[in-house]
């Protein structure tokens, strides 16, 4: 990717972002008096922030460039990322689950864990969650640190260790509250800065029907633009649930519409958006009950439309790369430095007469899929008149046809944004890097000193003294964070295996939730140990299966392969589907054999039988969570019918 | 929390505004916007969105001074 000039403008926008997060965190010291005022906002924001924070907290970069990324891979079925995989999770939080977390006066999920369980239970999710969180931050952050390097030249240290700074000096000062408010700036930021770069797209193609026609022919012959070796048909970029419902082999994603539904719409969906802390922390620093159940169904209205910025921008970039006279083709994947070398020995070693068993050499030394007509072109090239080596890196540069869909994004924002738009979108895509470390640094400390530290290391010392700890835990976590981002730079396998396990624990912790909430006959052994059953369960389902393609090994099936899915996506539902049944089943039969420890007055406020049923009569008919729960249900189903 | 939250948004939105709209000024249409002076459009919107956030801040101050706090 070349770099990117910045002019003034740019750099005074990205400048004044910085200074105005850095400026909130100062405004705000001044109002933090008690940890829970740090730590949990005092409970003390309007719903609407919340509400915005709680759509932003998940909004990371990475979900920015990965939604256009599978914009462009799978078309309009993203967005059931959005409209299964979030809306009526979300919708379920505000309804049904809010009344406990805010009600029961947890300070965080764990906690409300240890209240309806006991230590063991609360003592999994905590440790799993806050190495999570460390490790989810450090992660953008070397994502953050590569981006500055590539688009802009920076040095990858620098870029870090600034951003971390900046991070570090606002959630120090201003603690939950500081990084709630950064996170509806970033909204804001995200939505003003993509907004003319997906409007300016569209006209570029000529409209929705010229985009229409132009995914039909994207879709019938995907392979042209190297994004599937299969054919579809027209609609299987246009339409959501058509090529879902016609079978996993119909649609770009291979996935069957069960695992569609039950695995990301039911399992993962309300596994994340009802049970992750980093998302549940901001509701629960709303400053009432109706604010906290108000703050998932704020949040809804605009992760509704959503796809409009960050899925459409994808499906703009493959309908554009087909059209003639347009000069724009989908980014390629660089050739890592490390493999220049052999490729260029191959290619000097190859003569035209062997060009194509040196190919396929050429191709696995580069580590890429390459173009076999560009490739012997080279080789004859330079066979009648040796390149240099540099000319030679260019040249196998070019002939690499392994996309970069994480690069769409961006090969937008640079074809359409002249210099001080240019700023905008940059600092939107930057403020997002930030305040998803700020986010998982906020939701490390809660966890940390709430539910570690003040839990089993230190009960009853003065609030002051754990208000100090949090603020440590600050830069702990921050430090932390670094050294991941360091880790992950220097061994992605082992970061992708870190990714693997948690997903493992993630997968079916919604069942320990859904039974503890709702049965009060659940007993603590029985979620402890029906939780580490579908954990290795998911394990074990996914050392068994594979998708096709893959080898065994760390994409699964080490063991033995029982099974083959269509698409790792379809192993991934899969997988969330039987670790949830697994632990599902398992908490009931160990519930109904082992003793209750808790009372039905200790469940009180904690399980749904046993709790006052909440009196919404006082609000407006229209502000009641269930009417506008049932809304927002409506109209995401309308969208699906009209993108069906 | 005591920081009103449309403060720093709508001031900070309000001087990308004027980057914009002064950037847009001085380069006039960009052809890579598609002919169109972009940033001095977007300016635009972006001080209207910043106007309305401060308004808003202000509204919200004077609520609060005569609810006595």
């Amino acid at each position: 990717m070349q770099p990117i000039h910045l002019a003034w403008v740019d750099y005074a926008i990205l400048i004044a972002y910085t200074v105005f997060v850095i400026g909130i965190g100062f405004a705000l010291r001044g109002y933090l008096k008690t940890s829970s005022d740090y730590l949990t906002s005092g409970r003390s924001i309007p719903a609407w922030v919340t509400g915005l924070a709680f759509m932003a907290a998940n909004l990371g970069a990475l979900e920015l460039v990965g939604m256009a990324a599978s914009g462009a891979k799978y078309g309009i079925a993203t967005a059931h990322f959005y409209w299964v995989g979030a809306i009526p999770a979300m919708v379920f939080l505000a309804v049904f689950m809010m009344p406990f977390y805010y009600g029961s006066k947890a300070r965080s999920v764990p906690e409300y864990l240890n209240m309806r369980f006991d230590y063991r239970t609360r003592c999994l999710n905590s440790i799993s969650f806050a190495v999570m969180t460390v490790f989810a931050s450090g992660i953008s952050m070397d994502a953050l640190a590569k981006l500055l390097n590539l688009l802009l030249g920076w040095d990858y240290n620098f870029a870090l260790l600034v951003t971390s700074a900046v991070v570090l000096i606002y959630v120090l000062k201003g603690g939950l509250t500081s990084a709630i408010y950064t996170e509806v700036l970033q909204f804001f930021m995200i939505v003003l800065g993509f907004a003319p770069v997906v409007w300016l797209g569209l006209k570029d193609v000529g409209g929705l029907d010229v985009l229409k026609q132009r995914l039909a022919n994207v879709a019938q012959n995907p392979a042209a633009l190297s994004l599937n070796d299969k054919t579809f048909a027209p609609d299987a970029w246009s339409s959501a649930w058509k090529p879902l419902l016609a079978g996993p082999a119909h649609n770009p994603m291979g996935v069957d519409v069960f695992a569609m539904v039950f695995g990301l719409g039911f399992v993962l969906s309300f596994g994340y958006w009802c049970t992750n802390f980093l998302v549940v922390q901001r509701a629960m620093a709303a400053r009432n009950m109706n604010a906290a159940r108000r703050t998932p169904l704020i949040a809804a209205v605009p992760k509704m439309f959503f796809p409009v910025l960050v899925i459409l921008p994808g499906m703009l970039a493959v309908a554009l790369a087909t059209l003639p006279g347009k000069d724009y083709h989908l980014p390629h994947t660089a050739i890592a430095d490390s493999a220049f070398a052999p490729a260029i020995a191959d290619i000097q070693a190859a003569t035209p007469a062997t060009a194509d068993a040196a190919f396929d050499k050429i191709s696995a030394d580069a580590g890429l899929k390459m173009d076999q007509t560009k490739v012997t072109a080279i080789i004859k090239a330079n066979s009648l008149a040796p390149l240099s080596d540099q000319e030679l890196k260019t040249e196998l540069q070019g002939a690499v046809t392994e996309n970069y869909y994480n690069g769409v994004i961006l090969s937008l924002v640079k074809r359409y944004c002249p210099s001080g738009l240019l700023g905008l979108a940059l600092t939107a895509l930057l403020a997002s890097f930030m305040s998803g470390m700020a986010g998982n640094v906020t939701a490390f400390n809660t966890i940390w000193t709430y539910d570690l530290y003040q839990a089993y290391m230190a009960k009853n010392k003065s609030d002051r003294h754990y208000f100090i700890v949090g603020q440590a835990t600050t830069v702990v976590g921050i430090i932390l964070s670094i050294f991941c981002a360091y880790f992950a730079s220097h061994y992605s396998n082992a970061m992708d295996i870190i990714q693997l396990v948690f997903g493992f624990v993630n997968a079916p912790l919604f069942a320990t939730f859904l039974l503890g909430m709702f049965w009060a006959r659940t007993t603590a052994t029985g979620a402890f140990f029906g939780l580490l059953g579908g954990t290795v369960t998911s394990a074990l389902f996914h050392a068994l299966t594979i998708a096709t393609g893959n080898t065994p090994g760390l994409k699964g099936g080490y063991l033995h392969v029982v099974q083959t899915f269509p698409s790792e996506m379809a192993q991934n539902f899969w997988l969330a589907s039987f670790a949830f049944g697994a632990c599902f089943v398992l908490t009931l039969v160990i519930s109904l054999v082992t003793k209750r420890t808790k009372s039905d007055e200790e469940l009180k406020g904690l399980v749904y039988s046993l709790t006052p049923k909440l009196k919404d009569n006082e609000q407006h008919f229209l502000l009641r969570p269930a009417v506008l729960g049932t809304v927002l249900i409506a109209g995401c189903i309308i969208l699906n019918i009209i993108f069906w | 929390m005591g920081l009103d939250i449309r403060w720093p948004i709508g001031i900070m939105f309000t001087l990308i505004s004027v980057l914009l709209i002064i950037e847009g000024l001085i380069t006039g249409p960009s052809t890579k916007a598609l002919g169109m002076n972009i940033n001095l459009w977007w300016g635009f919107i972006l001080l209207v969105f910043g106007g309305l956030m401060l308004m808003g801040a202000i509204r919200g101050r004077k609520n609060k001074k005569e609810d006595g706090k």
